[in-house]
């Protein structure tokens, strides 16, 4: 090393090539290049895709609405953890989003899938979508009350597609995940205790989050029928058998935080068809706007 | 060195003209030398990025490297920059694999790379260790590591957030110096 004022950053002053450089580059490539795509065989591609589609839309949406808090949040440095865990999602969603379009097999990259898509081809749950703040639908705490429950349900989840999923990627994928959502799940169970075993204020502030987002919890452990085929050859986990887990981990929270879990029903879908069958709630529209509307705006647009 | 990303031992060899005879050992040596966009004190290789290096033919080489974080956006510059510092060193034909398995730890970063971290200020993660099977455990209290202030040495410092400005580290304080500085957390 010969930076004479030692900083960390002085090489990348340096010209490395003719082009210079751009910190992260001026468009983004196929994160899945270089990875080995084999579908398992027996697998049913349309059910893969499908499945994909469902985790990868969860942490595409959800990052979307934890990158709204970024400058708002009631600290710098929730701002900068905001945008961390919403990046972290990103990358989940970039990896998942790539893999349902080449087992699909119709051409669309990640970028077809994320921007060209409309609402009911979205798969997500809808505790992703809804608005938790900082809009007038949340503030922080009901964030902070969704960021649990996702987490630990994702958590959950991405533990046991990591330890047994037939498909390579899926397992691969979920195998770095876990790392993440782990600290996802601790940063929002540290903030729970803090909000509910704080001030009377607080701990009232934390209850209505959690009021505000149980009635979407129930949907995260209702099986859809391509979970259920897919968990039957091993590719997919049932979530249904998720729920004592996540209970367990949300109750040693929220215990511990002054907290209960709320007793409020499950909010159903029309004719009882939820996130994952593509019927979402009113945010949704909103949301895709938001998302959307650069890359439909200027189609193939780059920086 | 002066020029990031480019390897002193073929500094001198034009551009197109590889050994004639080249070994795993000499398209490690090239790759190797190649540093982290976000963190040029290390190279990719002290990083643990850089997984495995093979030569299948005639100028063609292969390199395997694997994502730090999911959504960490300097995957596609570590490409580049490797594809162009083995091209550089005059390899035709470079492909650049990705292993998403096993994931990425902080266990990988290399001896070398914990001192340059250190050196420059970042305080080196500590040893994670394998994950036992089963549930993660849930971690309710503050971080009670140790992580000692790459200033004065002092083990009296805390953490600032969990979270800072790239995916990888976090903002700690020491009590002593007083300065701020950065911690590759362990993950």
């Amino acid at each position: 090393m010969d930076n004479q004022d030692g900083s960390v950053y002085a090489v990348l002053g340096e010209q490395t090539d003719e082009d210079g450089r751009w910190a992260f580059g001026t468009g983004f490539h196929d994160p899945l290049s270089g990875v080995d795509r084999a579908v398992p065989a027996g697998v049913d591609r349309a059910d893969l895709a499908a499945y994909c589609l469902m985790l990868g839309d969860d942490a595409l949406v959800l990052s979307q609405r934890l990158a709204e808090w970024c400058s708002r949040a009631p600290e710098l440095e929730e701002d900068v953890a905001m945008a961390n865990i919403a990046l972290d999602l990103l990358g989940q969603a970039r990896l998942l989003l790539t893999r349902a379009g080449e087992v699909e097999g119709a051409g669309r990259d990640e970028d077809a899938l994320a921007y060209f898509r409309d609402e009911h081809e979205f798969r997500n749950v809808r505790l992703a979508e809804i608005d938790c703040g900082p809009g007038p639908g949340g503030d922080f705490a009901t964030t902070i009350a969704r960021l649990l429950v996702f987490s630990s349900w994702r958590l959950a989840l991405f533990s046991r597609l990591a330890a047994g999923s037939a498909d390579p990627v899926l397992a691969a994928v979920a195998a770095k995940g876990v790392k993440e959502l782990a600290y996802h799940r601790d940063h929002a169970a540290q903030w729970t205790l803090r909000l509910g075993d704080g001030t009377e204020h607080s701990h009232a502030r934390m209850r209505a989050g959690l009021d505000r987002v149980w009635p979407f919890v129930d949907e995260l452990f209702t099986p859809h029928e391509v979970e259920q085929r897919l968990a039957g050859q091993g590719i997919a986990v049932d979530p249904a058998e998720l729920r004592s887990e996540v209970d367990g981990v949300l109750d040693v929270v929220l215990d511990r935080a002054g907290l209960s879990r709320p007793a409020l029903p499950g909010l159903p879908g029309p004719a009882g068809r939820l996130g994952r069958d593509g019927v979402h709630t009113e945010a949704m529209g909103y949301l895709l706007a938001e998302l959307q509307h650069l890359a439909r705006a200027m189609p193939g647009a780059r920086w | 060195m002066v020029t990031a990303g480019r390897p002193e031992g073929l500094a001198g060899q034009p551009a197109g003209q590889p050994a004639p005879e080249s070994t795993v050992d000499d398209v490690w040596r090239v790759a190797g030398q190649v540093r982290d966009p976000e963190l040029p004190v290390l190279t990719l290789a002290d990083l643990g990025v850089l997984r495995d290096v093979r030569v299948t033919g005639d100028g063609r080489v292969a390199v395997t490297i694997t994502p730090t974080y999911s959504g960490c956006p300097a995957l596609d510059e570590m490409r580049a920059d490797l594809r162009a510092s083995l091209v550089r060193a005059g390899y035709r034909d470079v492909d650049v694999r990705v292993v998403l398995h096993p994931p990425w730890t902080t266990d990988w970063i290399s001896e070398r790379g914990r001192r340059a971290l250190a050196e420059h200020g970042i305080a080196p993660p500590g040893r994670v260790g394998p994950r036992p099977a089963g549930p993660v455990p849930l971690n309710l209290a503050p971080p009670s590591a140790v992580v000692r202030c790459p200033r004065c040495g002092s083990p009296r410092t805390t953490e600032l957030s969990r979270f800072g400005a790239t995916a990888c580290k976090a903002l700690r304080r020491c009590a002593d110096c007083r300065e701020p500085f950065e911690h590759l957390k362990e993950i």
